[in-house]
């Protein structure tokens, strides 16, 4: 332990290296208070994010308009996506990979402590600015979290708002991704060779070379928006010979790699966790870093399947559906390959791993909707309607938002030093599954009889899917505050029994080599490794 | 009943198809669909008074019934892509699942110690891979076919304008007519007001409107798409069609409906706020009823063209000015004139109290801020002239101006 410890005691550890009060936050430098900023920041956005979800939802229970006009309505729709992508699911993923990549790896802390620091405190402006546009003269951005132009030329100034917070926001990301590959490439502990490292490490290096690839595309799109929008140039504006679909291109070669953003560190999560609760090694190691390095590249070819209805000439169509059938394959793989996990292990069921095998089930129903849908004949019926919706909320939600709560619950005993309460834990699996697909299973038979999406108001012939979905979401809104107040806060404020460094029997990597809860700094001289690099010698 | 109506019609369009295996399966998946629809329908009475033949069905599970070839293929092929995935999904989740009741540690069952197997993983590459190239293959054909929009009988361009659908019969039987087709504006109403009551059935609700597209029936129909303003997306599930309209820019797609009867679509790309109000209602009839069709229509044409030269006295150009007003303007301006949000409001409006009227004639004759207020060219001298002497002189408006069709014709580039 004093090589972990490098002799300091905690005490004294933390009156001379940990600044309190509010200057702890405000000048963070070290990476377990960033990532644990990152984390109730991004909780925070899925909170407001999921009100506005509500908003929409409760306008949707009957056919008529009762709560909402259509304008709010369209702000409410643009405003959940933007903030569930780019203030939710985003940042938490970095909260995970600020408090987890140094002690994975054996590093003392982040790369490059301060930037890490103002890649944080950013999104803060970015937030309010994105936030506070619901009170600018004509509301909120409201032409779909897409920004489709030239639907955008026709919004008020929060578009402009809008724009400025998504280029802050995207400046965030790629300092953080720029931290996250310095800090895995040059502070890997001596003996953590590439191929050692935990999995959660590599879908967030890959992770990160394609925010790094597609977060400027993101911005070039939109500062050509504004440029249309005030300084007369015609980008996109048809009236002066500008490309509308030009827009789409440039917006989806970001948008589809974008899909992997959010996705790969959650199958990063899950396979860490699905060998620890089945006491066996991860099934095809080297397979599972090839197939997310297929995806990652397979992501950038595939974008124009947003764009089957807008006219592409039939061979552009022919290479975009075969280009996204291929991306079946590696995933498929990884399915494959944690189901082997499993196979023959010893399982026990604890939260993290209720939540894994949840991923796992639910994450391929959107997995194979997502193969339909690449069928392009078939999409051509499926475009722009609710199918849609249910696709990417079956991979977004039960896809990622579920593997973040299994990273949860399989390490906040080493973010707080005591164990969640079990039972709570167990509730909120499986509230939040039952609730999850009363909600958006039947958008599935929506979509295909033909209810567009971003519809204010609907034929009465949808009334009563669309009765059940609203039920199921506010359930499931009801579940996420239940896990806030129940399980969160318990462990925030140290409640619960204590735990062990080690609190998962089978459970692997030099996380579990320190103390819990992880101690101020750790890893400050680099560690001797065992030969398979999960264990601390000396 | 509709349903078994449907279900014969969607057999008929699924003879006519290719023989053999396909043939076959088409059929079942049409019967299967036809099944579902009905399971769905059977649930209680009053839903099957809710379906709307040729719109959604209630609790409507599947894709809608075909009435074009294209459509009846559709389905087919999201039937073999459902049963494919479906398959694979259970072989792969009843292993997952035996796993989990058997190999817990509950049950005392120990771990193995094997974590890879290169000619398992080989397999489990190599064997995706081949099905998805039988998916791929399956779905070229129908790509192809439901993208040749040559040798079309008649062309129809349709004109996406917020928040109507502009039709023009360019090329066939009918050319040259053209007119706006708009959501019925009691539907509007209704929806504000709540939307239907409890137990009040409005089967078409917010898929009705003043004037649907009329083609013929068995006939190759070329739909060109473009909009005014921001993109819309001409859809009609039942034909299998759906493609984005793009100002600035022409897109086409085709249909070949197999039965006649009444069609419904929605506008299915984001166009602002009446988004959800722009519906899509073809009506296919017999060649016979469609030359008749055409005829009236030209006859109305006809009847209907003002003379631009005409003077108009004020209570006329009022009367006239405000039903244009209500067609068109009502969504944004509001009745009130006071219009919401980022839209200008026109009583008090200082462009409207001008004494030149040119300020004005001229913003709806190119539009203004960036297409927010959209160009209404499309309209006529008599029709521009009388809504702007409707705006002069309505709500706490009193300028007395009168604008004349001669004075729009003007100023017409």
């Amino acid at each position: 332990m004093s090589a972990v410890l490098d002799h300091h005691d905690h005490a004294h550890d933390h009156e001379h290296h940990a600044p309190s009060g509010w200057r702890r936050w405000v000048f963070a430098t070290n990476h377990k208070d960033i990532g644990t900023l990152y984390l109730l920041f991004s909780f925070a956005m899925l909170m407001f994010g999921g009100v506005l979800a509500l908003g929409i939802r409760a306008e949707l229970f009957q056919p008529g308009l009762q709560l909402v006009n259509p304008e709010l309505f369209n702000q409410l729709t643009t405003m959940h996506g933007l903030i569930m992508v780019f203030g939710a699911i985003m940042p938490a993923f970095v909260g995970f990979a600020n408090w987890m990549i140094p002690l994975q790896i054996g590093a003392a802390d982040m790369a490059f402590a301060r930037m890490n620091n103002f890649s944080f405190w950013l999104m803060i402006p970015a937030g309010l600015m994105l936030g506070s546009s619901f009170f600018m003269p004509g509301g909120a951005p409201a032409a779909g979290w897409t920004l489709y132009a030239p639907l955008t030329l026709q919004m008020g100034p929060s578009m402009d708002a809008g724009i400025f917070a998504l280029h802050i926001l995207g400046a965030s990301s790629i300092m953080g991704s720029i931290n996250i590959i310095v800090t895995i490439l040059n502070m890997r502990a001596p003996g953590m060779t590439l191929m050692k490292m935990p999995m959660f490490v590599w879908t967030w290096l890959i992770t990160a070379y394609l925010l790094i690839a597609v977060m400027p595309v993101l911005a070039g799109a939109i500062t050509m928006t504004l440029t249309d929008r005030h300084f007369g140039t015609s980008f996109f504006n048809p009236a002066g010979g500008g490309d509308p679909v030009m827009y789409q291109h440039i917006f989806w070669f970001f948008g589809h790699p974008e899909v992997y953003i959010m996705i790969l560190p959650a199958f990063g999560i899950i396979s860490q966790i699905l060998p620890a609760f089945s006491r066996k090694r991860l099934f095809g190691y080297a397979s599972m870093v090839y197939a997310t390095g297929s995806i990652a590249i397979l992501s950038f070819v595939v974008w124009a399947h947003h764009m089957f209805t807008t006219g592409m000439p039939v061979t552009g169509q022919l290479f975009f559906m075969y280009s996204t059938m291929l991306i079946a394959v590696p995933t498929g793989v990884k399915v494959f390959n944690w189901i082997a996990t499993m196979w023959k292990g010893s399982m026990t069921f604890e939260t993290p791993m209720l939540f894994s095998v949840g991923f796992i089930f639910v994450f391929t129903m959107g997995g194979f909707t997502g193969l339909i849908l690449s069928v392009a004949p078939v999409d051509v019926q499926l475009q722009d309607t609710y199918y849609v919706v249910a696709h990417f909320h079956y991979v977004l939600v039960a896809g990622s938002l579920f593997a973040m709560f299994a990273g949860f619950y399989y390490w906040v005993p080493k973010w707080t030093g005591v164990m969640y309460n079990e039972t709570r834990g167990k509730i909120h699996f499986w509230w939040t599954l039952i609730s999850f697909n009363i909600t958006f299973f039947p958008m599935h038979f929506l979509g295909l009889a033909g209810m567009p999406r971003r519809y204010a108001d609907y034929p009465m012939q949808f009334a009563d899917f669309n009765a059940l979905a609203s039920v199921g979401a506010f359930a499931f809104g009801f579940a996420q505050v239940y896990f806030f107040v129940f399980v969160v806060l318990p462990t925030m404020r140290g409640q619960g029994e204590k735990a062990p460094a080690k609190p998962w029997e089978a459970a692997e990597g030099l996380e579990w080599e320190v103390p819990s809860p992880a101690p101020f700094h750790t890893f400050e001289t680099p560690p001797k490794l065992d030969a398979t690099a999960t264990k601390v010698i000396a | 009943m509709n349903e078994s109506n449907n279900m014969a019609q969607g057999l008929k369009c699924a003879q006519a198809l290719s023989k053999s295996v396909r043939h076959t399966a088409l059929s079942l998946s049409v019967k299967a669909s036809a099944w579902l629809a009905m399971a769905g329908t059977s649930l209680s009475s009053a839903a099957a008074e809710l379906n709307l033949p040729g719109g959604p069905q209630v609790y409507q599970l599947n894709l809608p019934m075909p009435a074009t070839q294209i459509a009846a293929e559709q389905n087919w092929l999201h039937w073999a892509m459902m049963i494919i995935c479906l398959v694979i999904f259970i072989a792969v989740f009843s292993v997952m699942f035996y796993s989990m009741w058997k190999h817990r540690k509950s049950v005392g069952h120990k771990a193995a110690n094997f974590h890879e197997s290169t000619t398992v993983e080989i397999a489990w590459t190599i064997v995706p891979f081949l099905i998805v190239i039988g998916m791929a293959l399956m779905a070229t054909k129908l790509l192809v076919a439901q993208k040749d929009t040559s040798n079309a009988d008649l062309t129809i361009k349709a004109t996406g304008i917020q928040w109507k659908w502009g039709y023009e019969y360019i090329k066939g039987e009918g050319e040259g007519i053209a007119f706006v087709s708009t959501l019925d504006a009691s539907h509007r109403a209704l929806s504000n007001a709540g939307g239907p009551k409890k137990g009040e059935v409005v089967s078409d609700y917010l898929l009705k409107v003043d004037q649907p597209l009329v083609v013929p029936v068995n006939q190759k129909i070329r739909i060109i798409t473009t909009a005014n303003d921001v993109i819309h997306a001409f859809a009609v599930p039942q034909f299998g069609i759906k493609q984005d309209a793009i100002p600035g820019f022409v897109r086409d797609t085709w249909f070949k409906a197999e039965k006649t009867g009444d069609f419904y679509g929605q506008c299915q790309e984001l166009c602002g706020k009446e988004h959800a109000y722009m519906p899509i209602h073809v009506k296919v009839v017999t060649a016979e009823q469609y030359s008749e069709w055409t005829k009236a229509k030209f006859k109305e044409a006809a009847a209907k063209a003002d003379d631009p030269s005409k003077v108009w006295v004020q209570a006329d150009l009022m009367a006239r000015g405000e039903k244009v007003f209500a067609a068109n303007c009502v969504a944004c301006h509001q009745a009130t004139g006071k219009a919401v949000g980022p839209i200008k409001a026109l009583d008090g409006s200082a462009v409207v109290l001008a004494d030149d009227h040119l300020l004005q004639t001229n913003i709806l004759l190119n539009g203004a801020a960036n297409g927010a207020m959209p160009a209404w060219k499309q309209l006529s001298d008599t029709e521009i002239a009388a809504v702007i002497t409707y705006t002069k002189n309505n709500w706490s408006n009193k300028t007395g101006q009168l604008v004349q069709p001669a004075q729009v014709l003007a100023a017409r580039k």
